[in-house]
This record gives structure tokens, C-alpha cells and sequence, in this order.
């Protein structure tokens, strides 16, 4: 039984379709990720999901029980907002407490799981300040604290680190992972940030215009994108789109003589190359022409803007190379690294599709 | 105080002798910036005051006979003044009565046109139009209400088949009268000031109680009502300022009758001192209302401002 089952469902506002006809599963105690530009409709299906709106069709299934029209209290979920909703005038064990007091919990019992939540989190000396009393970081805690005395089977957070530093990020996304894990709980997190999405989740959602872009493993949703949008959304930098054109021997890379990339046309497709798998093609090699535009020296390697044709590209280049601008440069890939994309339809395409770059270079060597 | 709103530019760790005299300098131009506010303050609230405690302590003149001091008679005779009792106890009731009603009134018909109904912008309206008109205005609507046999409240008592009945004109009846009309003119203004705190209360709290299984009673006494502390203390003490400070509606509907059983403090200083003209007697009497006013909003701070949690 699946914790979480979203089948076809929509919303719209007015005459925007904020989330159209969404439909994924998340297994029990695994962290998934909606990630997606803002607008893009995850923060939306996080709150469709918790019943803080409505949906307009389709069908939110939690723990295997229709939940579509019950209210957001009786739908056995905890959140964890953005902006932490903390009641300002309550003490941090008040605030964690209030789900527990509001449901009638036993005295002791809410001791406990205060205690609890309090070791865990370490916010032990800070039960009776308020709100206001405490930095962003505690508060964001006493948020995780009211989350987790809950004990609820499924947690939902909205963009819980945006208001945090960087370097406090980096630590409460491990925390947060780690505290998932040890509680076994499913979590459902909307982030708009793919570092977070890549390091925390088992699953990535990508979201685009309310719908899903790709549902898929980190690993798979970097090595394989589904989409010209996914190739753009994930990676910093994020990979290179070099559209092609038909050239004599087969396709090449718009706006160069050569050399052909695969037997056939080019006219229509994107070839995709993620910056690290470009290197510098050997002198016996055959290689893209292309001409560097800038360099970023980034001290374990640099980041190095190229032009080939009309397309430009970033590439990673390790060791202390600094390119002068205007300096012609060959660059070669490995043949599985490349991705083909079709610029009509924005969607992969596959070796099914009978394409196989990873023949170009051996046959250009 | 001088010093602090002294244009200095000098930081307090870096000031020499110099600078100090600097700041000497700009204490005298801070003190002429508040000189005008000071001279309005103090002739026509400081002065006053004063000058009414004194006149409290000398008899009224009275064509030849200039005023004399007289210690504490006037207060003597004020204690012995059965109409000064009368007027302090309906005060009272007066204010009890109407204080509560219509801070809860305010405060339900902010809950309700806060939320997400039809026609809520005319309805905000409809709830603020008694506090834009005058008392004076308010009170000939009310006096219509009032009238015996061909007023409203009669025409639509004889439907129920009711006679009539003298409203303003009957002892057990004449207050409470007067407190329906002022709960429903005050009753809008305290509304204004619950909508616009609770405008301020973040939506997200709402659902994140959603969330955690807190029902709508729950969350308004946990939640909204602590929230609201601020505004009910503000609205609180301008109740009790207004429930001895308006007595418009006293001037134009019984004059304190019938047999002062309408007769508010503040109605009575007047009619002491620019009816009888006994000034001395008026200012011994408002002296009583200064010490109510004050002792009451004093109060009212050092029991609340441990209690409410200003954001």
C-alpha cells in the first residue's frame, strides 16, 4: 500500500491550471521531492494534498484511504510550513503541544513525546521563550518538533529551509534526512532548489506548469532526463543544448561544417552534454571546433564558456586551465554521455528511437 | 531627552570636551522644537487640570462676593449630594452594561465579516455607518425609535399585540435605553479596529491548527483571542473614556431624567456648572471624574500589559 496516491488530479485558479492532472505514488518512510520553478504548482499539490485546498478532480488517496473530502485534521498528516506558522504568544512546549492539546492527548503522554521531540531536536533549553526569543534556525526546530510529536504516518514541508542560511541549510537538510529515516516516516518535501532535491530525496518529482516533468531517482533524473526542461533544471551549471542542423555526412552541431555526430538529420533535435563529460579532444582525436568566450577558475577546476556554431556551451574542465578568450579549443565526449532531445516536443530521445551517439565518436576516431 | 534628539554628530564613545558643548548647543534647539507642543500641552490640558483642582477649593463668586477659600467643603457637600450618587451609580451601570456588550458585539461582527462571505464590503459598511454619524443624529433616530404608541419599537410591539409603552419616559426603562444606543454606536468603531488586527493574524496560523486537529472554538480561544489582546486592551480603555466622556445622547433624549434616572456624571457637571452656575461645585465634581479616568486607565495597563502580547 502506497502512503501517498494522487490519481489524476487538478486545480484550477481562475482560468490557470495550477496543477494538471498530477498523478504519483510515494512509497511508505522515503522522502520524495516535488521540485519545480516557483509557479510551477508543487507548493499547490503539497496543499490539495493536506486539504488546505480543495481539488477540483481526481482523487487523493493517503495510506490507501480516500481522503479527497475529509479535512485537513482528519487526514492523519503533520506540516512543516515556509514560513514556520508558529503562534507568537504561545512558549515553544506550547507550540509543540498544540496539535496534542487540541486533540485531547493525555498529560503524560504529551510529557513524553515533548521530551522526546526535545532531545531530538535539542531544543531543550529553549521550551518556555517565544517564538520571537529565538533565532531562525530554533524556530525552524520548534516547526520540526510540532511536525514530529504528531506522530503522524506522513509529514508534508513547504520550502522549510527557504528562510535559513546557507550554511544552516546544508545542516537541517542532513538533520532532516537523518530525523526521516530514524522515524520512518514518509515525507513529502516541496523545494524549489535542486541541490536540496538531489541530496535529501528518493524520489524527485520535477514539476513544470502544473504538471510532472519527470518522477524519477536523483541519479536517473540527472543521468537521464526525460525532458529539454528537466536537461535545464537539474545541474549547476545545467547541461548544454546544442541544436542541430543536417549536414553532408549526417547531423552536426547548427552553425559548424562538422563533424557529423550521426548518420542522419539534425534538423529538429538538441544534442545535450553535461559540462564535466566535455574534455579536451588529443591532437589525433577528431573534435567540435569551438572558441572560448570566458573562464571561471574555480580552484578544483573552471568553468569554461565555449561557442561552437550558434550554440554555446559550458564545460568543466579540471586543473588550472585558463583559456584566453578568442582561443580556439577541440572538445570531444565520451559517445554515452550525449543526450538527444527533440525541440518540438521538448521530450528525450532514446537509442530506442534507433539513434546512437555513442557510435559518432568511435566512428570519428 | 535633550540629548538624544541633539543633531549630533559625534558617536558617544568619540565625544570630547568639545563635542559636549556641541551637544550643549543642540539640547537648547531640542528644547525649542518641543517648545510649541509643550505650551499647547500644558495651557490647555496641564493648566486646566490645575486650575480646576483649585477652583475646587474656593466657593463659587457670585456678583459682589468675590471667590474665598474654602478647603474641602465643596467635597464635603459632594458626599452629602444624593444627585452626585445617583449619577455615579448610573454611571456605573452605564458603563458595565455597555462596555462588555459592545466589545463582544465588535468583536463577533469582525470574526464574521473578516471571513469569506458574499457582500462583506458593504456589510464592513453597514457596521461602521452608526459610528460616522453624530451622536446627536443618532440620538433623534433613536428617539423615533423610542416614541411612545407611534415609534418603532411600539408599532412593532402592537403586531405582538403589546401596548404601548413610554421607553424614555419610565425609570426602570430610560438607562437601559440609552445603553442600547450607545452599544450600537460604539459597537461599529471597535469593530473597525478587531478587523484590522485580525487582518494582521497570518493566514498560515489558521492552517497549521487546521492541521493540528484544532477546532474553530479552539483556535479562537488559543490562538485569535491572545492575538486580539492588543486591540481589546486600546478599545477597552477608549470604552471606558467614552462611557464618561459621551453624553450627547443624555442632552437630546431625557436630559437626565425622568427623576435622574438617566443622569450621567459628566451630564450632571454640566448642568452644575452652566445650568446652576455653580462653577466651583462643577469643578470639585470633575475633579471625581479626572480621578475615576485615570485610576481606571492606569489600572487597566498594569493588569493587561503582563497579559497581552504585544507583536
Amino acid at each position: 500500500m502506497q502512503a501517498i496516491r494522487l490519481e489524476e488530479v487538478s486545480k484550477q485558479w481562475g482560468e490557470a491550471r495550477a496543477v494538471d492532472r498530477v498523478t504519483f505514488e510515494a512509497e511508505p518512510g522515503s522522502l520524495v521531492v516535488l521540485l519545480g520553478p516557483s509557479g510551477c504548482g508543487k507548493s499547490t499539490t503539497l496543499r490539495l494534498i493536506a486539504g488546505l485546498e480543495q481539488v477540483d478532480t481526481g482523487r487523493v488517496l493517503i495510506d490507501g484511504r480516500d481522503v479527497t473530502a475529509l479535512p485537513p485534521s482528519q487526514r492523519r498528516l503533520a506540516m512543516v510550513f515556509q514560513s514556520y506558522a508558529l503562534f507568537p504568544h504561545l512558549s515553544v512546549a506550547e507550540n509543540i503541544l498544540f496539535g496534542l492539546t487540541a486533540r485531547r492527548v493525555a498529560r503524560t503522554e504529551r510529557a513524553r513525546r515533548l521530551a522526546r521531540a526535545a532531545e531530538l531536536l535539542g531544543l531543550g533549553g529553549l521550551l518556555e521563550r517565544k517564538p520571537g526569543q529565538l533565532s531562525g534556525g530554533q524556530q525552524q526546530r520548534v516547526a520540526l518538533g510540532r511536525a514530529i510529536v504528531a506522530e503522524q504516518p506522513l509529514c508534508l514541508m513547504d520550502e522549510p529551509l527557504s528562510n535559513l542560511d546557507a550554511q544552516l541549510r546544508q545542516e537541517m537538510r542532513h538533520e532532516i534526512r537523518a530525523l526521516q529515516q530514524s522515524l520512518g516516516m514518509t515525507l513529502l518535501y516541496v523545494t524549489h532548489d535542486q541541490a536540496e532535491a538531489m541530496s535529501m530525496a528518493d524520489r524527485v518529482i520535477l514539476m513544470n506548469q502544473g504538471r510532472i516533468e519527470q518522477d524519477a531517482a536523483p541519479a536517473e533524473l540527472y543521468d537521464r532526463p526525460a525532458s529539454l526542461f528537466a536537461a535545464r533544471f537539474i545541474g549547476t551549471p545545467p547541461m548544454n543544448l546544442l541544436p542541430l542542423a543536417d549536414g553532408p555526412g549526417g547531423a552536426v552541431v547548427r552553425g559548424t561544417a562538422g563533424p557529423p555526430l550521426f548518420a542522419g538529420g539534425g534538423e529538429g533535435l538538441a544534442l545535450g552534454l553535461r559540462p564535466e563529460t566535455v574534455t579536451l579532444a588529443g591532437a589525433a582525436e577528431e573534435g567540435l571546433a569551438t572558441e572560448v568566450l570566458a573562464a571561471e577558475y574555480l580552484g578544483a577546476d573552471s568553468i569554461v564558456a565555449l561557442r561552437a556554431g550558434e550554440a554555446r556551451l559550458s564545460v568543466r574542465l579540471a586543473g588550472r586551465i585558463r583559456p584566453q578568450p578568442g582561443e580556439p579549443l577541440r572538445v570531444t565526449w565520451p559517445g554515452a554521455a550525449a543526450h538527444l532531445f527533440d525541440l518540438s516536443t521538448g521530450r528525450r530521445l532514446d537509442e530506442a528511437a534507433g539513434i546512437r551517439l555513442g557510435a559518432v565518436r568511435r566512428r570519428l576516431a | 531627552m535633550a540629548e538624544s534628539l541633539a543633531p549630533s554628530v559625534d558617536r558617544p564613545s568619540t565625544r570630547r570636551p568639545a563635542g559636549r558643548a556641541a551637544a550643549g548647543q543642540g539640547g537648547l534647539a531640542g528644547w525649542l522644537l518641543l517648545l510649541p507642543a509643550a505650551v499647547l500641552l500644558a495651557a490647555f490640558t496641564h493648566y486646566p487640570a490645575v486650575a480646576t483642582f483649585l477652583h475646587s477649593l474656593y466657593s463659587t463668586p457670585r456678583g459682589s462676593r468675590p471667590a474665598h477659600f474654602v478647603g474641602l467643603d465643596n467635597y464635603q457637600a459632594m458626599i452629602q449630594d444624593p444627585v452626585f450618587w445617583q449619577s455615579l451609580w448610573n454611571n456605573a451601570v452605564y458603563a458595565l452594561g455597555t462596555i462588555p456588550a459592545a466589545i463582544a458585539l465588535a468583536l463577533v461582527m469582525a470574526l464574521w465579516v473578516n471571513g469569506r462571505i458574499r457582500g462583506r464590503g458593504l456589510l464592513r459598511l453597514a457596521y461602521f455607518t452608526p459610528t460616522v454619524l453624530p451622536m446627536i443624529a443618532v440620538a433623534n433616530i433613536w428617539l423615533f425609535f423610542y416614541t411612545p404608541d407611534y415609534g418603532l419599537i411600539d408599532q412593532v410591539g402592537h403586531l405582538f399585540g403589546a401596548g404601548a409603552h413610554n421607553w424614555l419616559g419610565s425609570r426602570s426603562t430610560a438607562l437601559a435605553c440609552l445603553m442600547v444606543v450607545t452599544v450600537w454606536k460604539e459597537a461599529g468603531f471597535f469593530m473597525i479596529f478587531y478587523l484590522a488586527a485580525l487582518q494582521q493574524i497570518a493566514p498560515v496560523l489558521g492552517e497549521a491548527a487546521a492541521i493540528e486537529g484544532a477546532g474553530r472554538w479552539y483556535f479562537f480561544r488559543r490562538v485569535t483571542f491572545p492575538l486580539l489582546m492588543p486591540t481589546t486592551l486600546f478599545v477597552l480603555v477608549n470604552a471606558v473614556i467614552n462611557a464618561f466622556r459621551v453624553v450627547d445622547h443624555v442632552v437630546v433624549m431625557t436630559r437626565g431624567g425622568p427623576d435622574n434616572a438617566t443622569e450621567l456624571l459628566l451630564f450632571y457637571i454640566y448642568e452644575v456648572a452652566f445650568k446652576f452656575w455653580d462653577t466651583a461645585y462643577g469643578a470639585t465634581l470633575t475633579m471625581v471624574l479626572l480621578a475615576i479616568l485615570a485610576a481606571v486607565a492606569l489600572g487597566q495597563f498594569l493588569y493587561f500589559d503582563k497579559r497581552v502580547h504585544y507583536r
